[in-house]
């Protein structure tokens, strides 16, 4: 049973299965800064992605959402660095390869047949000066080898009508366009070289909810389509509950829990996630009185010792100043497997190991 | 919850609000239509919310109320006393009644001053001849009521060395200062992390039940309105288009946009319920459609709808609503539900039938 929005892939022919990895991330670690003090902005974040599923990853501005979409893609501008970690890309014949180890050549030919990305504020960067369609078959042209300009521009117009704009706007330049429609000029342009994986940074964030929903129905339509897997950055958790197959939340530079969409949302295990979903006022259903959560994010570049969530959490024990949770299992048997949660309160084998006394989970982190 | 009551007269009320910007750069007379017969009041300890897509007109109201640009018609009266008119001495005792919060806690504090500076500069603005311990201790109560405590901790420091959140309490302190009685919030907590937003949310609830001041809270999220706000505007295209007690507009909209506006935010808990299939946008300012704002993109629109503008009409409790479907006229839109509407139609226009 689903209650997602977006219907599930079907497995495309000849192509691997829905539910393979096509994206492992492992522990990627990014610094921000040259020199002897650079920012740890990223540490250990590890991630998957399945063939055809919508990864949504969530987090407050700043906490490193964006870094690890870029450090992955090894798009990281400069003084980003990329400083450990793998990510293991599984091509549609079963092959694999790290894209932090793919040589420029290798990774030129990689980068957009394979992954695709929009960029945050993307619909601002479109050429003012260039037509659309012709930035779009630009875009095919400088990835495809031997195709004529004739074929290019063709498939531009093709791709424009499938994310909803009729072919006779292709002349149009960027000023012409709503916000909405420059949105999906940048969809499909990404999607221009048949991608198998799809990275959307705030797609939506600069769109009103009208627009938004028109946007991600477009984009639920042509993954059923095309059978590509989106990674879906977003501040907006209630979207991405709707939208996701599963979420990953990222807190100060780390992913501190990932699991299905729906466990998220009905029994989240990390203090944050928890919080971050009372900070959301109802749109429907009884109306209550939230506080959001106290303090604020923590400067990643000086983080305090052990979990970087401590000073707002309401479950910090001692140990929590000591020790640095790690991704792991959750402390709730019946739990599904892969399910993930980076909070002492889950693993009492580190708290024992470290020399504290375990704290028991608090019913909030073990709804059933 | 204090309602408005009808006793009570509004401490800010426009009727009529109209501001058309000419296009520049055109030798045409042409002009963008921003907002259009906007009439609205605030009450006492009263919270309205300002609800529409971007570039709706809602910034325009705002900037139309704390005039900080003339209208090009239509009437303000504070205290039932008209202030379009008036001399630079009236002028500023209206800016100190009527204070606005800006959208970017960033860009609004001048990054070369201190809270102190920042603060006392107000103070004296408003309060005239403040000095020593009295202009300390003002400033001390400042702070603490926009909960900046202990306020040593943030007095003596630059905007840059707070965090948003903390930004946006030291813009709210500095509106304080006026000690206004109507406070015009513009999307005060759009730029702010998720999890500080219901902090000020809260924080300007608190100043509506303690001070008693009228807030206008602007927003393009409607959720936010319901928690926050007594009642609820939704504008369109510069036009009013409901108006009602935030619970019902929310809950039971009556205008199509708003229908189509509360089925489109995302909603876990409630994913059977969402407008699907909708599609088109705002209409051009520049050259409205005539008639109702609404009518391309209204699955009920008729002839009657492309030629007339509705009026704001009553829908009962209080509530009123500017759509042909709920006038008496014998050749009315007959409405339905938006949502079903558009779930029934296939895909976006432009789009070829997958095969
Ligand atoms: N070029 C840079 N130099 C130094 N620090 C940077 C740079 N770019 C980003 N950072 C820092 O890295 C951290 C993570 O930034 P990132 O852009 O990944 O966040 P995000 O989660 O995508 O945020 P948002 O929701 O605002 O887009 C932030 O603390 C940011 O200030
Ligand atoms: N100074 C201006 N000159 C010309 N047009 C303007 C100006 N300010 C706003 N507008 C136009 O008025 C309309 C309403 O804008 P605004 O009030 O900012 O909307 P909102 O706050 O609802 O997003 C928009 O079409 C906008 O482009
Ligand atoms: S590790 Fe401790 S401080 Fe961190 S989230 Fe869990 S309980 Fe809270
Ligand atoms: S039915 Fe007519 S008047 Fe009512 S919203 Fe639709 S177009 Fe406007
Ligand atoms: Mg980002
Ligand atoms: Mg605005």
């Amino acid at each position: 049973m689903s209650t997602s929005a977006i219907p599930r892939t079907a497995p495309r022919e000849g192509g691997a299965r829905t539910g393979a990895p096509v994206l492992e991330i492992r522990n990627l670690s990014v610094d921000y800064g040259y020199g002897s003090d650079p920012t740890h902005v990223l540490r250990q974040a590890s991630l998957t992605l399945h063939r055809g599923e919508v990864l949504g990853l969530a987090g407050e501005s700043g906490c490193g959402k964006s870094t690890l979409a870029y450090g992955a893609t090894r798009l990281l501008p400069p003084p980003g660095l990329v400083t450990g970690g793998q990510v293991w890309f599984t091509d549609r014949d079963g092959t694999r390869s790290d894209i932090l180890a793919l040589d420029d050549a290798a990774l030129r030919a990689s980068r957009w047949r394979d992954m695709a990305i929009v960029f945050q504020g993307a619909m601002n960067s479109l050429n003012p000066v260039f037509r659309i369609g012709r930035q779009i078959a630009d875009g095919i042209l400088a990835h495809s080898p031997g195709m004529s300009r004739a074929d290019a521009t063709e498939r531009a117009a093709a791709m424009l009508e499938m994310v909803g704009i009729s072919p006779d706007r292709r002349r149009d330049f960027p000023h012409q366009l709503s916000g909405g429609m420059r949105q999906r000029v940048m969809i499909a342009m990404a999607l221009s070289l048949d991608p198998q994986v799809l990275i959307m940074d705030e797609p939506t964030t600069a769109l009103d909810v009208v627009m938004q929903r028109q946007i991600v129905e477009q984009i639920a339509e042509l993954r059923e389509r095309l059978g590509f897997a989106v990674i879906f950055i977003t501040h907006d958790v209630s979207l991405l509950i709707e939208i996701a197959d599963r979420i990953a939340i990222m807190y100060a530079g780390e992913v501190v829990e990932e699991a299905a969409a729906q466990d998220v949302y009905r029994r989240p295990r990390h203090p944050y996630t928890d919080a971050l979903l009372h900070s959301f006022p109802p749109l429907r259903g009884p109306r209550r009185e939230l506080g959001g959560i106290p303090g604020s994010p923590p400067d990643l570049a000086r983080l305090p010792t052990g979990c970087p969530f401590r000073a707002r959490c309401a479950f910090a024990f001692d140990a929590c100043a000591h020790v640095v949770p790690e991704l792991a299992e959750t402390g709730v048997p019946g739990d599904a497997p892969f399910r993930r949660v980076a909070c002492l309160r889950h693993d009492t084998r580190s708290v024992v190991e470290a020399g504290f006394d375990p704290q028991p989970l608090p019913e909030e982190l073990a709804r059933r | 919850m204090p309602a408005p009551s009808s006793v009570d007269p509004p401490a800010l009320r426009v009727v009529g609000l109209q501001k058309h910007f000419p296009v520049r750069g055109l030798r045409s007379k042409k002009v963008v239509h921003a907002v259009d017969d906007v009439d609205l009041e605030l009450h006492a300890g009263s919270v309205v919310a300002l609800v529409g897509e971007s570039g709706s007109g809602k910034s325009t109201v705002a900037r139309l109320l704390a005039r900080l640009m003339p209208a090009t018609g239509g009437t303000i009266e504070l205290h039932g006393r008209d202030v379009t008119g008036g001399g630079r001495r009236a002028f500023r005792r209206y800016v100190g009644r009527v204070q606005m919060i800006f959208q970017d806690p960033f860009g609004s504090l001048n990054p070369v001053h201190t809270v102190r500076y920042i603060l006392t500069r107000s103070l004296r603005i408003h309060r005239g001849r403040l000095r020593g311990e009295a202009l300390e201790e003002a400033l001390a109560e400042l702070l603490e009521r926009v909960h900046l405590a202990p306020v040593e901790r943030y007095v003596d420091k630059y905007p840059h060395e707070l965090s948003g959140g903390q930004r946006q309490r030291v813009a709210i302190a500095r509106a304080l200062a006026a000690d206004p009685e109507v406070l015009l919030a513009d999307e005060p907590i759009s730029m702010l992390d998720v999890s500080i937003r219901l902090g000020i949310l809260n924080l300007l609830r608190d100043l509506r039940d303690r001070m008693g001041i009228a807030i206008l809270y602007i927003t393009h999220d409607i959720a936010s309105a319901r928690y926050f706000a007594d009642r609820t505007m939704v504008m369109y295209a510069g036009r009013v288009v409901e108006v009602g007690d935030s619970e019902s507009v929310t809950q039971d909209p009556r205008h199509p946009y708003t229908q189509l506006l509360v089925g489109s935010a995302p909603d876990p808990d409630d994913m059977s319920t969402r407008a699907r299939g909708a599609h088109g946008e705002a209409p051009s300012l520049v050259s409205p459609p005539p008639g109702c704002r609404f009518n391309t993109r209204c699955p009920f629109a008729t002839d009657l709808c492309r030629e007339e503008v509705p009026e704001l009409l009553d829908v009962g409790d209080g509530r009123a609503a500017a759509c042909w479907g709920y006038s008496d006229r014998s050749d009315r839109p007959r409405l339905g539900s938006v949502l079903e509407a558009y779930g029934s139609r296939t895909s976006s226009p432009g789009e070829g039938a997958a095969s």
